[in-house]
Parts: C-alpha cells; structure tokens; sequence
C-alpha cells in the first residue's frame, strides 16, 4: 500500500524535476503578487504590517489555486490517468499521492520564502514564525480542497477561472483562520494557538474527506 | 399505500403533470404575495418598537427575510435532488437540481439586494461586512459556481453528475464557511444582525412575512417547474415521446 | 467469465445500446465492430469500469465489477486511443512504474527485454516524447508482454503500428488467448488465432 503511494508520489516529483520551470513559476507568482501590493497601497510600515497577513493568505490562495489547474491536467491529456484509475489500487491513496507531491512542490516552497515576505512587510519575529506554521498546516487544506474543483474541471474550455470560482468560497476558512492567526500573532506567538488549531483541525477534517470527494470527482470527469 | 414513484420518476409522465400544476401554483403565488403585500402595508404598525425604533422602511423585511429563507432553503432542496441522482441516477432529479439553482440565485440575490437598501437608513451602510450579509453572498457564489460548472460541461451527463459533486461539497462546506465568518476570532463570535426569535414578532408582522414566504414558495414551484419542462424537452429531444408531442402541437421539428 | 447483461449507454442525451447481452469465456476473442459513432469505444469503456452504464451489469466471475472494484481492476489490462505513458519519462522508467502500479513486482531486465521484444532497443532510456507515434504505442504495447492479466481490453491497438509491429501484436494476442485469457478489442485487422475461439459483436446493426 505504502509502495504504491510511494512510487505515485516519486513519478510526480520526478516529472516536476523534469520540468523545473513550473514548480518556480508559483513561487514567482506568489512573490510578485506579495511584492505588488506594497506599491499598490504605499510603503507606510504601519500599514503594511496591518494589511501583511491578508496579503500573504490571499497571495498564497492564488498561487496554489493557479498550480492546481495542472494537478490532473497532464495525467488526464496522455491518458495516464484513467490508467492510475484502472490499476488494482484504491484510488484515494493515489489521488492522495498526487495531492501530496502537488503540495510539496507547490505549499511547501510557499512556506519556506515567507521569511522574506516577512521582511517586505516589517512584520514582528513572532507573526513570521506563527505565518510559517499557518502557511504549514493551511495550504495543504488548499491543495487537498482545490483537487475536488481540479477533478471537476477536468479538459473543460476555460477551466482555470471556472476552478476559480467553484473554489475560492471554499477557501474561506483557511483564509480567515489563517490571516487572523497571523495577525494575533504579532503580539506573541501563544496568542496564535487557537488559530493554529483550528487550521490543524481543517487539515485532519480534509485529510479524511477531501481525497474521497476528488477520487468520485475523478470518476465522473474521466467517462 | 405506496405511490408509484417510479411511475413519476420518468420525464414522459412528468411532463404533462408538471404543465398541469404550474398554473395552480402560479394562481397560489399570486394570491399569497398580494395578501402579504396587503397585510404588511396596512395592518403592520409604522413603526417597529423597542429598544430600537425603526420606522416605515423596516417594511422591506417582508421581501428580505422570504428571499433569505429562500435562498438557503432552495439550495437545501437543489443539494437533496443531486443526492438522490446520483444514489439513485434518476435523469430526472438532477434535471430537477438544475431546475432549482436559477430561482435560489435569483432569491439570494434579491436578499443580498433588499439587505442593502435596508441597511442604507438602519446602519448608514449599503454594505458591511456583516457575518450574514458575507454567508448569503457566499451562498451567491456557490449558486453561481453550480450553475457555471454545469453549463461549461457539453456532456449532460458527466454535467449533471458533476455539479451535484459540487453542491453537495458545497453543502459540506458551508456550516464551517458561515461559522468562519461568524467567529473570524475563535475566542468570540459577534454579528451586526440582532439575535432574532419569531416569538418576539408582532402577530400581524409574522403573518405578512409568513404568507410572503409561503408565497415565495409557490413561485418557487412554478418557475421550476417551468425551467424543468424546457430542460426535459431539450434532453429528451430525441426520444418518441417528445416527438408525439411536437407533432400533436402542430409544430415543426 | 465477463459477462454483460442488459447493458445500455448513452452519451449525453443520446441512447447508443441498449438491451445488449454478451458472454466471454476463457480462452476467447471478441472483436467488437461497428460504423464510427456507433459506441465501440464506449462499451469497452463500460466493460473497464470507465464508464457508468445507465442499465445493466457488467460481471466478471459471476460478481458485479463494482462490487469487486479493485479485485477486478487488478485482472484487467485496459488500452485505449491515449497510450497512457508519460512523455517526460523513459521507456523504461514508464514500464516500471505501470508495472508497480498493476501490483507486480518486475525486475529491469524483464522491462528491458520486453521493450526489445517490442522492438525498441537503442531507445529504452530515451524519455519518450522524443519517440515516434508509432514507438510510443509500442511502450504502450509492451505492457501486454510484462502484464499478467487475464482479460485484455484493446481499442483500436493496431493504429499507427507498421507492419511488423502489427505482425508482433498479433502473435502476442492470439498466445494470450491461447493461454486461456481473454481478449475484447475493436480494430479492422483481423487476428488469426492459433487456438481457442474468435467471436464476433457488431454494434448500432
């Protein structure tokens, strides 16, 4: 069982490190949408710190949901997956693999530049290190709901901005638990810990359930 | 005794019961809506007491509250329908679900929109970002997401299969949406809108907006009903049935 | 062994089968024909389990395919228009991976010797966008040599294939059937078996 997950999510980061240029594309993306809103609302320090966290969660909705629209893509145009639906294995540990490379090569870089995002918006130690572990347990949230609208959405015209809107509203609580965790966490991280564990709650809550909604979504999109 | 469910169950037989009971809801909408127009105009008192007195213009609850229910209602009712199509691939539930989605947008839409012209004199405000003015306008969004993701699918079924997919999620969603909403600090919850029980309603209030919710219903039933027939008649285009029907109409193919 | 049972289609709105019965017993072909449009492609799909029929059941020994899920899919080997391999990786790499994936440990040589056998030496290691059509259909069709399992499904596997290739395909299929496996494809290439039965299907008649 393992085995499988495995070799699923080894062929998605082995085809990522094939084509290297879309993996940082989304990093870009969320680095230039984060750069742009300072020279939007003007470079005030008191008034980046207030809007930072709203600007980083929201960068980072954008970035994962823009990432997304490939997640299936690919395998869905070569005909690769509905070989990945026809093997003898449960088909949620395999959408579950690909969700999990999607977010490694998607989340977790996003996690690891918000130092520098940090930076840009002079935001206190504590909101950085409490924006890390949001970000941590936040956009695997994302990735794990996005790959319900990303099954849906499969080779249809226009399907980027219809993912879009079909997921961005649920996106909502992840964006409100994981601006506000961020925001409280400016004063000190222990203010943070509600927050935080209601986002750890989302990701338990999506861990179980969203895996099985992308398989049917799978099934019904691949007829 | 047991209904012949599956007897109703197929679009042939349907369709003519269905043109049979639209003008009787259309009849029972009309009537309803004007007595609750009648009701809440004049025998509402002008002004509504306690601790804060609103004057004339608190009159727009009697559409805001309906189209709100509404709205949340139908959408309870469009995810039921995809449920029961995909559990059971009746053709004719999700023709249903499809049916419903126009009415509940158009419901939400007028909530969002009555909110706003009450809450210019009430809050000084067309918009605030008031935990249930953001959930209906939430709700908005997934009626459009369902209604947009169904029409961009060529293929009825893999549509009609896939939007039900997405409400149902929806419907999942949206207790931890709104509660986000609610509680944006898990410490405390605090809302715009007064904490409301229809206990505390004047009589004559609650039976305007009652009989205009009710009224709301009935025109729910008659447009969809309405929009169902047209689905059923370009679905099931090719089938004899509609054929008969076509050339009993005197109409050309 | 699989069996069909008042099967019926549609696509969209518009019906393609219906009523439709079959039974395919070990050791058996059955070619499945019919004009363009008249729902081959969608009957195999339906037979994988790709595809929900409206009506009817599809039964593999005697057990519904939906019920055995896994179990089934795990004794199928399905290939479609699409080759279903990946072209940012090698021959090789693709073979393993499917091999992984249908539960089978098979070592590299095996996947080199097939893919030989397929006649692709010299471009085992080459990612297999830089391929031809027709090879790539070929490290698709490798597949049938390292698989194990007893029913095929094939659509229209002799597109894009020369001759020799075709002369190789043929061979594999009529052993697999002589094997006592079982064998549903569509093509316009007649298949001469060396044993065991051919039938026949035709669609939208």
């Amino acid at each position: 069982m393992f085995k499988v997950f495995w070799s699923v999510l080894h062929r998605d980061l082995l085809l990522a490190m094939r084509r290297r240029t879309d993996v940082l594309t989304t990093l870009f993306f969320f680095v230039i949408v984060v750069s742009l809103f300072p020279l939007g609302v003007g470079t005030e320090h008191a008034v980046l710190r207030v809007l930072g966290p709203g600007v980083v969660w929201v960068a980072a909705l954008l970035a994962s949901m823009l990432a997304l629209e490939r997640l299936f893509a690919a395998d869905y145009e070569d005909g690769t997956l509905e070989q990945l639906l026809l093997t003898g294995q449960p088909l949620v540990l395999l959408t579950l693999a690909k969700v999990t490379a999607h977010w490694l090569l998607t989340g977790l870089p996003l996690v690891l530049i918000a130092p520098l995002v940090g930076m840009q918006y002079h935001l206190s130690d504590s909101a950085v290190a409490v924006m890390m572990v949001s970000l941590f347990l936040g956009t695997p949230v994302l990735s794990l709901i996005g790959a319900i609208g990303a099954a849906l959405t499969l080779g249809l015209r226009g399907g980027g901005i219809l993912l879009a809107l079909l997921i961005l509203p649920l996106y909502i609580p992840v964006l409100v638990y994981g601006a506000g965790a961020v925001e409280v966490g400016a004063v000190a991280f222990g203010e943070a810990r509600p927050y935080l564990t209601l986002l750890a709650a989302f990701l338990v809550a999506a861990l179980a359930l969203a895996p099985f909604a992308s398989s049917a979504a799978l099934r019904i999109s691949i007829e | 005794m047991t209904l012949p469910w599956s007897r109703f169950a197929a679009p042939a037989t349907f369709y003519p019961l269905a043109g049979r009971l639209i003008p009787i809801f259309w009849v029972l909408a009309a009537a309803l809506i004007l007595t609750a127009f009648y009701w809440g105009f004049f025998e509402t008192p002008d002004q509504l007491g306690g601790s804060n007195a609103q004057k004339g213009y608190y009159r727009i609850i009697f559409i805001h509250v309906g189209s709100a229910w509404m709205s949340m209602w139908l959408y309870g009712m469009l995810v039921l329908w995809a449920a029961v199509g995909l559990v059971f691939k009746t053709r004719l539930s999700f023709m249903m679900a499809n049916a419903i989605a126009p009415t509940g947008a158009i419901f939400t839409f007028l909530a969002l929109w009555t909110g706003a012209i009450w809450g210019r004199p009430s809050w000084g405000t067309y918009w605030d970002w008031d935990p249930r003015l953001t959930s209906e306008l939430i709700l908005f969004f997934l009626y459009v997401g369902y209604i947009a993701l169904h029409s961009a699918i060529d293929d009825s079924r893999r549509a009609d299969r896939a939007a039900s997919l997405l409400a149902i999620v929806g419907l999942v969603m949206v207790p931890v949406i709104f509660w986000s909403i609610n509680c944006p600090d898990p410490n405390q919850c605090a809302a715009l809108h007064q904490r409301s029980g229809l206990g505390k309603v004047d009589g004559n209030i609650l039976f305007a907006m009652l009989t205009m919710t009710l009224g709301f219903w009935m025109y729910s039933f008659a447009t969809t009903l309405m929009r169902l027939r047209g689905i059923i008649l370009t679905r099931e285009a090719e089938t004899s049935w509609v054929q008969d029907l076509i050339r009993s109409e005197g109409r050309p193919a | 062994m699989l069996q069909a049972a008042k099967l019926e289609c549609r696509r969209g709105d518009r019906l393609l089968f219906s009523g439709l019965d079959l039974q395919i017993d070990a050791g058996t072909l059955l070619h499945v024909r019919g004009r363009n449009g008249s729902g081959k492609t969608t009957l195999l799909r339906t037979l994988c389990g790709l595809f929900t029929q409206d009506a009817g059941e599809v039964r593999w020994k005697g057990e519904s395919i939906r019920t055995l899920a896994e179990d089934y899919r795990s004794d199928l080997l399905y290939l479609g228009h699409l080759n279903g391999i990946k072209g940012d990786l090698t021959g090789v790499e693709n073979l393993r991976l499917a091999a992984t994936l249908d539960g089978d440990r098979i070592g590299v040589d095996a996947v080199w010797s097939a893919l030989g056998r397929i006649g692709l030496t010299g471009f085992e290691d080459l990612p297999t966008r830089m391929l031809s059509q027709g090879q790539k259909k070929r490290v698709a069709l490798a597949r049938l040599i390292l698989s194990r399992a007893p029913l095929w499904i094939l659509d229209e596997p002799f597109t894009a294939l020369d001759v020799a290739a075709v002369d190789l395909l043929q061979g594999l299929i009529a052993d697999h059937v002589a094997a006592g496996g079982l064998a549903v494809l569509t093509t316009h290439q007649e298949v001469p078996l060396t044993s065991g039965q051919a039938r026949h299907l035709d669609l939208g008649a």
